[in-house]
């Protein structure tokens, strides 16, 4: 490490914060003033970047390149637009969740619609015409282009700040984002104000994506790390908060910088490359403004919004139809090995239902009861995995005892990071879960010594007699059995309760006496523990693990299940997973684009049945019973 | 017997001085009006007592311990409990769970896990239903009840801990003129019959004066006046916070 390199790092780091800047913006204004986490902001920026590699390679030289950089800003502003109208305006009195929901379901589709028009290799953007030289700075060769964005953003952010300040337009979206039902009561239209922020959002966003093209290629991947990065930016400078938004830019790219400038380094005997550590870096930092400053470095303090989603009905202990129901299911799963042996298929599949019930049942523990809108689950699933799956590797530890480490790796997992979540409400608690399922998703894949990296880990079998598949199934089904019935105990004994009264009127519960913070918390830690139950058995059911295991993919399917199921009940979850894992099996093999597939789902749902199978279920039982 | 001494109590939002050097007391048993006109300080001064608020300065003594900063469910657990000016209870569950959880959380056995919570303190439950006449509600879901019957059942859940104080943030507002006598005559028998102080906002001044036993006024941050209903009513500086001394406009010069 020399001060020089450092010094460099720092400005390149500048560069970096310019792209991340525009997309954070964007993402803060349209959550300011819409109150939505806009997660499809990554897939603008994503679309910007293919559009304007697409234009430049048409058209050619540096009309192609500056032209094209124009229109894509526009023409990602007008898609912005669109969404808004044909989407978000119908979503903008739902639940918090359905709205992260389905703007999520818009990134899965968008990205299977650039799969489907640009193919899946990245994309090559030409260099920019005028600036394919170099600068010296620090004895070092710094591209002209990397100079050019360092004063693009601070730019964009003074004319954003002029028009903020001046306009009338401006005016209107700094009153919408302090108080939007007073800014409706004055009469302001509202949806020609949301289209139009939602577009500048999304202009500025292509125009992040577009001018990043001679940086790096355009490629399927970005829009979910780009979107990470940028809620990151957003929640360190305070959603809302333009100029908090390119303070935190420039920190985080700083820190990133500084992460790779040390590099290797010598501590106490063991070398530490640091340049690996850049995305914990980036989410140790938010961690430690949240936990200090919870609205952001300039943010404000959230005002709550007016019209809370509607109460649900109070949970009943199960009916004796209903207990009936589940002892004849459990019974008829239990013969599953006698009466499939023709097709051994059913077995696999069977396992691969019974995980995914234990999956769902733990994430719906803390989403509906709990009212954690985890989008990290997979996080305590994917550390249950590697827990069982690393004590063989290293340890050479027998079944029993690596399905015992799977619980514990995942408990300790959920009882780090859920003592941050529970600091947090509503979608900063949802973007923070999300934020640790990163963290620990990019420790495992990039600690390749102990994990194999993106190999992962191979050759976890069962021993004997588990090694037979009528065997394992029938273990996998005694764990998942006594996991829902531990859950459903839990649930309906005074522990639940305190969960559910912190989450139905937190100033009540304190004042009555309950430790709201350290009830959740606790909650939170349950969820994980059963979800590393989960894990492990998936790892012995599989053979190998990877990294896949902790991937947004996979959280985001556990809250399809949970949603399909419905939140209100304490069956859905089992139905939902059900329902998922089959279906999952059955259309994945005959698509290429089951992500557009699984985000039309979560459309339609979000959209039309927002109670979800069961509660949709008990709704037209209700229908037919009054006559 | 004196339970609460509040100690030049003080607190600051920037450059108002919200609660300004503020003392007075409770003696054990006594129906305490805190009322004066909006933006005197009456919510803050309350806050400051149920846990809500830190305040700047000052003392809250509660059976001679102080209880200033402490958060609310350590306040809880000394025996204070409280309603809300918007009546909180718990949606999801219904009125006898409601209570029964207060009960549960009282009792410190929140963190079982495996008996149902149904099963706990129900008799208890379904007797402080009874006293506030909401027994025959027991099993329906909370959410579904009309707003006076939700400040009923939050009442029981106040009483559930027992306390020695009771802390009452507008205990009327949003509520029909008729009903407001009611729960009033309500939760004077029942702090009669338990012995239990109660501090009380309020702004109708029907129920103030037919109820409290002595009444604090404050404004702008301070106390003006404490004392019984009579003394009150007759002090002119109250008189004053309330209807203006009527210099205004000669100030102003519009009125000759």
């Amino acid at each position: 490490m020399n001060w020089e390199g450092l010094a460099f790092q720092a400005v390149d780091g500048l560069a970096s914060a310019s792209g991340l800047f525009f997309v954070a913006a964007g993402l803060s204004l349209i959550f300011g003033v819409t109150r939505i986490i806009n997660i499809a902001h990554g897939s603008l920026y994503m679309l910007g970047t293919y559009i304007a590699v697409s234009l430049a390679s048409a058209i050619g030289g540096p009309l192609g390149f500056w032209g094209g950089v124009a229109a894509t800003a526009i023409i990602v502003g007008v898609i912005g637009a669109l969404i808004e109208i044909v989407l978000l305006r119908r979503i903008y009195s739902a639940p918090e969740l359905f709205q992260l929901l389905a703007t999520f379901a818009l990134l899965l589709v968008i990205n299977d619609a650039a799969l489907w028009l640009w193919g899946p290799q990245d994309l090559l953007g030409p260099r920019a015409p005028g600036l394919r030289g170099s600068l010296e700075i620090l004895g070092r060769h710094m591209p002209s282009y990397d100079a050019f964005l360092i004063v693009i953003a601070p730019v964009v952010l003074c004319v954003l700040h002029i028009v903020f300040v001046r306009s009338r337009f401006g005016r209107l979206v700094r009153a919408a984002t302090e108080d939007r039902d007073m800014l409706g009561a004055l009469g302001v239209n509202q949806s020609v104000l949301f289209t139009a922020v939602f577009a500048l959002g999304a202009f500025l966003a292509g125009l992040g994506g577009a001018l990043q093209m001679p940086r790096e290629p355009a490629s399927l991947g970005t829009d979910l790390t780009v979107i990470t990065d940028a809620f990151v930016v957003v929640v360190v400078g305070g959603m809302g908060s333009i100029v908090g938004s390119y303070v935190a830019a420039v920190i985080i790219a700083e820190v990133k910088a500084l992460c790779i400038g040390i590099g290797l380094v010598a501590l106490g005997g063991v070398s530490v490359n640091f340049s690996k550590f850049t995305l914990i870096a980036e989410f140790l930092v938010m961690a430690v403004v949240l936990v200090a400053r919870p609205q952001g470095l300039l943010g404000r303090p959230q005002i709550a919004v007016r019209g809370e989603a509607a109460l649900e009905a109070p949970i009943r202990s199960a009916s004796r139809t209903l207990t009936v129901f589940g002892i004849a299911v459990l019974v008829i799963l239990a013969a599953l090995p006698f009466l499939a042996r023709s097709s051994p298929y059913t077995l696999v599949l069977g396992v691969d239902v019974l995980i995914a019930v234990l999956f769902a049942t733990s994430l719906h523990f803390i989403m509906g009861p709990g009212g954690m809108h985890s989008f990290g689950h997979a996080a305590y699933f994917g550390l249950g995995a590697y827990g069982a799956a690393l004590a063989v590797r290293w340890f050479a530890a027998p079944m029993g005892l690596a399905l015992a480490a799977a619980p514990v790796a995942a408990a300790l997992g959920a009882l780090l990071f859920g003592w941050f979540a529970v600091r947090l409400s509503g979608v900063y608690l949802a973007m923070l879960t999300l934020a640790f399922a990163q963290i620990i998703w990019s420790i495992i894949y990039q600690w390749q010594d102990l994990t194999g990296g993106s190999n992962g880990v191979l050759g976890i079998w069962p021993n004997p007699p588990f090694d037979r598949l009528p065997v394992f199934f029938l273990l996998s089904l005694a764990l998942v059995a006594a996991g829902v019935v531990l859950m459903r105990r839990i649930l309906l004994a005074p522990f639940g309760y305190a969960m559910r009264a912190g989450r139905d009127s937190p100033l009540r519960a304190e004042a009555i006496g309950i430790d709201v913070k350290k009830v959740h918390w606790l909650a939170f830690a349950v969820a994980g523990t059963v979800c590393g139950v989960a894990g492990g058995i998936f790892a012995f059911a599989k053979g190998s693990i990877s990294p896949e295991t902790i991937s947004i993919d996979h959280s985001v399917n556990g809250l399809v299940m949970v949603l399909l199921g419905g939140l209100g009940t304490l069956s859905g979850p089992i139905v939902g997973a059900s329902v998922f894992a089959i279906l999952q099996d059955f259309v994945m093999q005959e698509t290429e684009y089951w992500h557009a597939l699984l985000g039309g789902i979560i459309l339609v749902l979000v959209l039309a049945f927002p109670s979800g199978l069961v509660g949709g279920f008990l709704r037209i039982a209700a229908r037919w019973r009054r006559p | 017997m004196t339970s609460l001494v509040v100690t030049s109590l003080s607190k600051n939002f920037g450059a108002v001085r919200a609660v300004d050097n503020v003392s007075f007391s409770i003696a054990g048993g006594e129906f305490l009006a805190l009322i004066g006109p909006n933006g005197a300080g009456k919510s803050t001064c309350f806050n400051m007592i149920n846990g809500q608020l830190a305040p700047d300065g000052g003392t809250v003594l509660f059976d001679g311990r102080g209880i200033a900063g402490l958060p609310p469910r350590e306040i809880c657990r000394r025996g204070i409990a409280r309603t809300f000016q918007v009546a909180a209870t718990f949606g999801s569950m219904t009125v006898a769970e409601n209570v029964q959880m207060a009960l549960i959380a009282h009792t410190r056995e929140i963190y079982r896990w495996w008996r149902r919570a149904a099963s706990y303190h129900r008799p208890r439950a379904l007797d402080l239903l009874r006293q506030v006449g909401m027994q025959d509600a027991a099993d329906r879901p909370c959410s579904e009840l009309a707003y006076g019957d939700v400040k009923r059942v939050e009442l029981a859940i106040a009483l559930a801990s027992d306390p020695q104080l009771l802390l009452m943030d507008e205990p009327t507002a949003g509520m029909a003129p008729g009903e407001r006598n009611d729960l009033i005559r309500l939760v004077k028998a029942l702090v009669i019959e338990r012995g239990v102080s109660v501090l009380f906002t309020e702004h109708s001044m029907d129920v103030v004066f037919a109820f409290a036993d002595r009444i604090v006024v404050m404004a702008r941050g301070r106390i003006i006046a404490d004392g019984d209903a009579k003394s009150v009513r007759g002090d002119p500086l109250v008189q004053q916070a309330y209807f203006g001394s009527g210099r205004t406009f000669e100030r102003a010069g519009g009125v000759s």
